[in-house]
């Protein structure tokens, strides 16, 4: 179930990318896309029953059944790279308002 | 008109998507995947280059890759190369976030809500706390979830409380930017010493000690102590930079 | 119907619920607000499928600096006074 949901997400995302005129809430929408495929790709990896991938006292010995721990890696690095982008966008809005006083793209002139 | 071609093309690719994902080789059922079939056993049983055998926790002593977190395992020993790549997207966008809006000069941004002064003082006491567990968190990445970006974020969470409960509190952004670079270059100059006294580049150099303990795993927290205290000074650099504007 | 299967419906309905108002509604800040709250949810999603490393950085990040990030941009909007 959590796996459609993280698909509904991502065509939220990419439905508002495509439309909105806003230029923060373009800036929503990407992250919106990015929060549904980092869940889908962590979705790919899950076992019924499985346990988290970590050696602890409790579960103790490597024959027992691990969810993948391989999504979950590729994601920690996706989650990361994703802020990045996010803070240059919103330093590149922070600039556009400065210089033609709105956020819409409709009203920017020539200049 | 722009809107409906929009729908109808986000549509087909959400068709496209599940369709590809009833019941193939590559996406099989959600809950259902079979790991032994899949290259992660072998991440997982520690035996990409030959094998150990069954891996109890406190009693197996060196193995190919030592941390009890496996994820900590794959992110910093067995794909250390796509780590470096990370770390120097994170330096990029630092780069341009402070190639547009700093400069020479600045001062705080002026707001018409200015904090009382029980708030300043006493969010200091607040700031150890999230310091303590963010470099709690950075040290122990190869035994608990976590590892270095979350302790990283957490140490530039705790500059953010600061920022925000005091009105005139500026960091020392100098002395941000020499931690931030001594602590990158760092991480690279031990790759390249594994290229020359070891086989290959970022090789885990130290023995990996009993699976489990404090000092084990080799290298890894030491890697993972220099990558949190990169990106959390390079998050308060960002930070620093969108409340600051130009003026005296 | 287990207690964990009825949680992970409610979540996933919350999640879309919350996607269709943030982009759709007319102030910033709220849509700010809400973006914050779908990460939170997401946290939950992480921690439903066993996976707790990927759930600490996503809390961590989406709770203190992508929204303080935002907020940040929309203060410097207040500044000379529009109305947003």
């Amino acid at each position: 179930m959590l796996q459609y949901a993280a698909i509904v997400l991502l065509m939220l995302g990419l439905y508002g990318l495509l439309t909105q005129r806003n230029i923060i809430k373009i800036i929503i929408s990407l992250n919106i896309l990015e929060i549904g495929l980092n869940l889908f790709i962590v979705s790919v990896g899950f076992v019924d029953g499985g346990l988290a991938p970590i050696f602890t006292s409790v579960n103790n010995s490597s024959n027992l059944v691990f969810v993948d721990p391989l999504p979950q890696a590729l994601v920690l690095t996706a989650i990361v790279i994703g802020v990045g982008t996010t803070a240059l966008g919103l330093a590149l809005a922070k600039n556009i308002y400065q210089k033609y006083g709105t956020f819409e793209i409709d009203e920017m002139g020539e200049e | 008109m722009k809107n409906i071609l929009a729908l109808v093309f986000t549509l087909f690719l959400g068709f496209m998507i599940i369709t590809a994902l009833s019941n193939n080789d590559a996406f099989p059922k959600y809950g259902e995947t079979d790991v032994i079939t899949r290259v992660s056993q072998k991440y997982l049983d520690r035996s990409v280059n030959g094998n150990p055998g069954e891996i109890v926790f406190r009693e197996a002593t060196d193995l190919e890759s030592g941390p009890a977190n496996t994820v900590t395992a794959i992110v910093a020993d067995y794909r250390s190369f796509d780590t470096l790549g990370e770390v120097t997207v994170l330096f990029i966008s630092s780069l341009g976030v402070a190639l547009l809006l700093g400069g020479t000069k600045q001062r705080r941004i002026e707001l018409d809500f200015h904090p009382n002064f029980m708030l300043r003082v006493g969010s200091r006491a607040l700031f150890g706390i999230i310091l303590m567990t963010g470099i709690y968190i950075s040290i122990h990445g190869h035994l608990t979830p976590g590892g270095g970006f979350p302790g990283g974020t957490m140490i530039a969470s705790s500059m953010l409380l600061l920022y925000l409960a005091d009105d005139e509190f500026r960091a020392k952004i100098k002395g941000f930017k020499i931690l931030e670079s001594a602590a990158g270059s760092a991480y690279v100059i031990i790759g390249l010493l594994g290229l020359l006294l070891g086989s290959y580049f970022l090789e885990n150099l130290l023995n990996n000690g009993v699976l489990g303990d404090l000092f084990s795993a080799g290298m890894i927290p030491i890697i993972y102590v220099l990558i949190g205290l990169k990106v959390g000074s390079e998050i308060s650099g960002v930070i620093d930079n969108f409340l600051t504007e130009e003026g005296v | 119907m287990t207690l964990i299967s009825i949680v992970e419906i409610v979540i996933s309905v919350l999640l879309v619920v919350l996607a269709f108002l943030a982009i759709n509604s007319k102030s910033l800040i709220k849509a700010v607000m809400f973006l914050s709250s779908l990460s939170m949810l997401a946290v939950i999603g992480f921690v439903l499928m066993k996976a707790p490393d990927v759930a600490v950085t996503e809390a961590v990040i989406g709770s203190g600096l992508v929204t303080s990030l935002f907020v940040f941009t929309l203060l410097a909007v207040r500044k000379v006074g529009n109305k947003i």
